[in-house]
């Protein structure tokens, strides 16, 4: 059985002839013996926003974590400009790796906990040796970008709230200017205001780079706002494992 | 919707070992006192009461305690107390060097094994499985027969025998964090193994590296104590608490007791406090792991 999710009605522009943007094509993935994704196509082209939906289970984060080339799928590919990428994780060339990059659910499970919001955000920067002034300035545009200010940056994410760390997080995931931000359910976590705020801030960034984004939610308020259009994930594909009845 | 405000900032306690005596808990305060009281007298013991290891007074064998022999003298004639400290000064330092040669070695073969994963793991965790199948002294006693009687013999003996749980610990930690959404959003930044390794792994492992040698310490005085007893260890002449308290056994039935209950007490007060106090450390790092003592 193929199940094909995205949409094939309405390719965006000129997607269909000059495959331009992060594609996955026919992503399988079992975590041992439970197929959590089956033959998945997706296609995110620049500057639209693709939903993503589906219960729990049916593999969202699993896909945007191939997609964001953390994760190796059991077959398929994933393609950026429609040239395959070979590798995963630490295998992916930098010129690639520097496009894509994914913000998580949790900013908390997202920040080493020893480093400094500064040191957080920067952290991209020196991975890819940017020189140290180049670092620094960049870091405090990034923060003023998320609206960071300077007295949060010394601190460390125990010390901050949610929100202003997923904002950390969101400048660390800017720091390369990628072409596309996967964000796995980058905003249940936060409070209103903080959520508006990323929001402004990711589709501020996606109309002046013409970014692609996958937007991982349950809120169908926020897809019905943003996404240029909705992918469907089916529910899980084996049934979990039978539990016994509860009296 | 409403405008909420962010959440106020976060304390928790400090890591810090120094961290400890604050908020003075009358078990640490004593154990911390108990231990630097020990650390002080050992280091300068060479400096306001030389001892000559061979010196042996036969007039004076078997006085009980006085003021001029605080813990009496033993079957030739030796001050008790003296050599208890002598004795203490050997372990502590052996165990100390013990401790770290087997930080090092478990340290080294944990990191292999936690980052590299797959058959390397799998082969270098079933070495450890079978090593720590064998009874520790067993195997301490086999080692220290292969080599000539030395302090290096006894110290190869622990660190031989201690690495195994340092290597658990450090792969297992290596193993949890790896698969944390940090060490993620560290590669897709671009990061290459070796600085994930070096700046988000290793930096959360060291730690806890650092109390898994300080929990050592006792336990590989214990070890050396052991092999002195059984006359494996130290020469028979130097100062050491197995030595003392296997030299003393024989003054027992003659009523000189503290021979040897002066030394095993010292031994014992020492390493109970020093067992308190990173246990103590331990359960600051991790407050989900409970310290066997509780003080």
């Amino acid at each position: 059985m193929t199940t094909t999710v995205d949409d094939p009605t309405g390719p965006p522009d000129s997607a269909a002839v000059t495959p331009t943007g992060l594609a996955a094509h026919q992503i399988t993935v079992h975590f041992g013996r439970q197929r959590v994704l089956d033959r998945v196509d997706l296609h995110i082209a620049p500057g639209e926003t693709v939903g993503l939906r589906g219960p729990s289970g049916s593999g969202k984060s699993t896909l945007a974590r191939v997609l964001a080339l953390l994760h190796a799928p059991d077959s398929g590919r994933v393609a950026l400009d429609g040239r395959p990428v070979g590798g995963v994780r630490y295998r992916v060339p930098a010129a690639v790796r520097t496009r894509v990059a994914i913000l998580f659910q949790s900013p908390r499970a997202a920040s080493d906990p020893r480093l400094s919001l500064a040191d957080l955000i920067a952290a991209p920067l020196r991975a890819t040796g940017t020189p140290t002034a180049e670092t620094t300035a960049r870091t405090a545009e990034l923060a003023d970008l998320v609206g960071l200010t300077s007295d949060l940056l010394t601190r460390r994410p125990h010390a901050v709230s949610d929100g202003q760390l997923q904002r950390a997080c969101l400048a660390r995931a800017l720091a390369h200017r990628p072409d596309h931000l996967l964000c796995d359910e980058a905003t249940a976590m936060l409070d209103a205001s903080t959520q508006a705020h990323v929001a402004a801030v990711v589709t501020d960034y996606q109309r002046r780079h013409s970014a692609g984004v996958l937007l991982i939610t349950h809120d169908p308020a926020l897809l019905a706002r943003w996404a240029t259009r909705v992918v469907d994930l089916p529910g899980a594909a084996v049934d979990p494992p039978a539990r016994p009845p509860t009296r | 919707m409403t405008d909420l405000a962010p959440a106020p900032a976060r304390t928790r306690p400090s890591r810090r070992p120094s961290a400890l005596l604050r908020g003075g808990r009358p078990g640490v305060v004593l154990a911390a006192g108990v231990l630097a009281v020990a650390v002080v007298a050992c280091l300068l013991a060479p400096l306001l009461w030389p001892l000559d290891q061979s010196a042996v007074d036969l007039v004076r064998t078997r006085l009980a305690p006085s003021p001029e022999h605080l813990a009496g003298t033993d079957d030739l004639g030796r001050d008790v107390a003296l050599r208890s400290l002598y004795g203490l000064r050997v372990s502590l330092l052996v165990g100390a060097v013990a401790a770290l040669v087997a930080t090092v070695i478990g340290g080294l073969v944990g990191a292999v094994a936690g980052t590299v994963g797959g058959r390397v793991d799998r082969a270098l965790m079933r070495v450890v499985d079978t090593i720590a199948a064998l009874p520790h002294l067993l195997l301490g006693i086999f080692i220290v027969a292969m080599l000539r009687p030395s302090l290096g013999a006894v110290i190869a003996s622990i660190a031989l025998t201690h690495w195994l749980s340092t290597a658990r610990i450090v792969r297992s930690e290596l193993l949890s964090l790896r698969s944390r959404p940090f060490i993620d959003a560290a590669i897709s930044g671009g990061a290459s193994r070796a600085r994930v390794l070096t700046r988000h792994l290793l930096p959360h492992v060291l730690p806890r590296l650092a109390l898994a040698t300080t929990l050592m310490v006792p336990h590989a005085v214990w070890h050396e104590t052991a092999l002195s007893f059984l006359g494996l260890g130290l020469p028979p002449h130097l100062a050491s608490i197995g030595n003392m308290i296997n030299d003393g056994q024989r003054s027992l039935l003659t009523g000189a007791w503290w021979a040897s209950i002066v030394p095993g007490l010292a031994l014992v007060t020492v390493t109970l406090a020093l067992a308190a106090l990173t246990g103590r450390w331990r359960d600051r790092l991790d407050p989900r792991v409970r310290a066997e003592l509780q003080l």
